[in-house]
């Protein structure tokens, strides 16, 4: 009984240990592949030139500068809103009816694919506003995007703050906004800031919403305003698999793009997730 | 309090309250959007022929918005992706909570977070380059790109969320449960079949809905790796053109408020119908674990 039992044990754990470690050497080939193949690619010319001949040469500059404005303007959009709402609901109402309604729509907001979010983004703000394919509306997409993401690293930050916080400020005969101010954002801001720059990580490597509302594969030269077409990383890559005349040489190209997409991205979100880890053990510690 | 700062208090009350609503109004407007811009397709185009037309023939002189394969396309490529991201991010999950020490969870959980960040289009190129040729050799096929390639590519793709989640749930299972388990004579592997899993069977089977949901949303791996060809799926070697890819390959060529146009949203309506079900159900399933565990802490 007792060898049956060890092991059946020693199965099941092997079981386990196989799953975790299927998952990762996944993830190690991906990067082995994009890395060392995308490595080869990469110089400074790459990396602030225009594409030339064809896309067969030249850099990426348009599409590296095109994603930075996008995200900086999701980022701007969806920011004061998502922060604002996590007040709202944690700070001035009690736990009731409306809060709940708007809990579930964050939910569902933050289950929607992304190429719905696209669809409604061509509709309103392409078609609609009139906005044109542009910066602006695929910043306001990719904003709605990341928006329920926000609200809840808001919203966990602010619940962890002690309530003995708040009650003190009060008692010294502060006002509420004042207490928010001066307090409660404060005490909050590293969780916020956390959810902030996984959302910046999430918006740069989305394709699907700027689809229609903001990307080109080509663009000459440099956007001049936010009503402008813009190049982006994500789409390029895109772009270089499926269009084109030169399947072979725009593969390099993209495993080059993918490298930079890749490495922007990690970059950023291992950032996000290295200031939670230090927050939660001073939290916890 | 003087009157200048009731004003301000008042005046920041009411941006929050407005700020607090915006999620509400802009998934109301998605919705709104999708039913308006889909609707005219029905004045002219039945319904059932939409739903359940075998051909999507949508540039033809008499086009035929037949969406059946493409709904089956997306059922086969999540259906398989399960296969893979359900499995593997349990145990992934059961692994960091039940048997990794501290150390081994500070590397190995980061690790997930960062296959969880990788673009979609990221996975999609990786599918293309290295994984269809692969499935190419392996089964003889004229092309790599095929509904089995993205189920592959899906299924690692939504593997993190099912293992960060699950991981969630089994982190909520008390202590004590575990204690009592091991004081009463069972080994650890008895405890997590026996114990864990059953109590934390919702919040485990909640992450799996949620893991399909993002599956079948996932537009630009299943557009890269799936072929893209609208028929009926009869295997998984063959190339298919699921919902999601279908939207983003042909947006780009319809005419503003033509009937393709129109049927490119519909497809839209009937995948955020789907993944809408998904959600509440895990809402539904996940407020209802979080009552008996109340209950028995």
């Amino acid at each position: 009984m007792k060898a049956k039992n060890s092991i059946s044990e020693k199965i099941g754990y092997l079981l386990l240990f196989l799953c975790i470690s299927f998952t990762l050497i996944f993830l190690g080939l991906i990067l082995y592949f994009i890395t060392t193949r995308g490595i080869k690619i990469i110089s400074w010319e790459f990396l602030t030139q225009q594409p030339s001949s064809g896309m067969t040469e030249g850099g990426i500059g348009p599409a590296i500068i095109g994603t930075l404005y996008l995200t900086f303007g999701a980022i701007l959009f969806a920011v004061p809103i998502g922060v604002g709402c996590a007040i709202y609901l944690n700070e001035y109402t009690p736990k009731n009816f409306v809060v709940n309604i708007i809990r579930i729509s964050v939910n569902n907001l933050a289950g929607v694919p992304s190429i719905v979010f696209g669809l409604f983004g061509f509709a309103v703000f392409v078609k609609f506003f009139r906005f044109g394919v542009s910066i602006l509306s695929g910043s306001l997409t990719l904003g709605i995007l990341i928006l329920p993401g926000i609200i809840s690293a808001s919203q966990e930050a602010l619940m962890a703050i002690p309530h003995s916080l708040r009650e003190a400020s009060l008692a010294l005969g502060a006002t509420k906004w004042q207490t928010i101010k001066k307090i409660i954002i404060p005490a909050a801001l590293p969780g916020i800031l956390t959810g902030v720059i996984l959302s910046i990580g999430r918006a740069a490597g989305e394709t699907a919403p700027i689809l229609f509302t903001a990307a080109a594969f080509y663009v000459k030269g440099y956007p001049r305003s936010i009503f402008s077409e813009v190049m982006a990383l994500p789409y390029h890559i895109y772009g270089l698999m499926t269009e084109g005349i030169y399947p072979e040489k725009q593969t390099q190209i993209a495993y080059g793009c993918a490298l930079v997409l890749m490495f922007l991205v990690l970059g950023i979100s291992a950032i996000a997730i290295y200031f939670r880890q230090k927050q939660r053990r001073t939290h916890y510690g | 309090m003087d009157k200048k700062h009731r004003i301000k208090e008042l005046m920041y009350r009411w941006i929050f309250g407005i700020f607090a609503f915006t999620s509400l109004v802009f998934l109301t407007g998605i919705t709104i959007t999708l039913f308006s811009e889909s609707l005219p397709l029905f004045k002219h185009y039945h319904l059932n022929k939409f739903l359940l037309g075998r051909y999507w023939y949508p540039t033809y002189e008499t086009p035929e918005f037949g969406a059946l394969p493409l709904i089956l396309a997306s059922i086969w490529v999540t259906a398989g992706a399960m296969f893979i991201c359900i499995p593997l991010g349990i145990g992934s999950a059961l692994y960091l909570s039940e048997l990794a020490g501290d150390k081994q969870r500070a590397v190995l959980k980061p690790l997930i977070e960062i296959l969880a960040s990788i673009p979609s289009v990221v996975y999609g190129f990786f599918g293309m380059v290295i994984v269809a040729p692969f499935i190419q050799k392996i089964f003889h096929l004229p092309t790599g790109l095929t509904a089995l390639t993205g189920s592959l590519v899906l299924g690692i793709m939504a593997t993190p969320t099912v293992a960060s989640l699950a991981e969630d749930a089994v982190g909520f299972v008390p202590k004590s449960f575990r204690e009592a388990s091991l004081a009463l004579g069972a080994n650890k592997w008895q405890t997590i079949v026996k114990v864990i899993i059953p109590s934390a069977s919702s919040g485990i089977f909640t992450a799996a809905i949620l893991g399909i949901s993002r599956a079948i949303g996932e537009t630009m791996t299943v557009l890269m790796v799936t072929g893209g060809s609208a028929v009926i799926p009869k295997s998984f070697l063959q190339p298919v053109r699921p919902i999601t890819s279908t939207i983003a390959a042909e947006m780009g060529e319809t005419v503003m408020g033509s009937p393709h146009y129109n049927a490119l949203f519909a497809l839209g309506l009937i995948l955020f119908l789907i993944t809408l079900f998904f959600n509440i159900l895990a809402e539904f399933i996940s407020s209802r674990h979080r009552i008996t565990l109340g209950a028995g802490r």
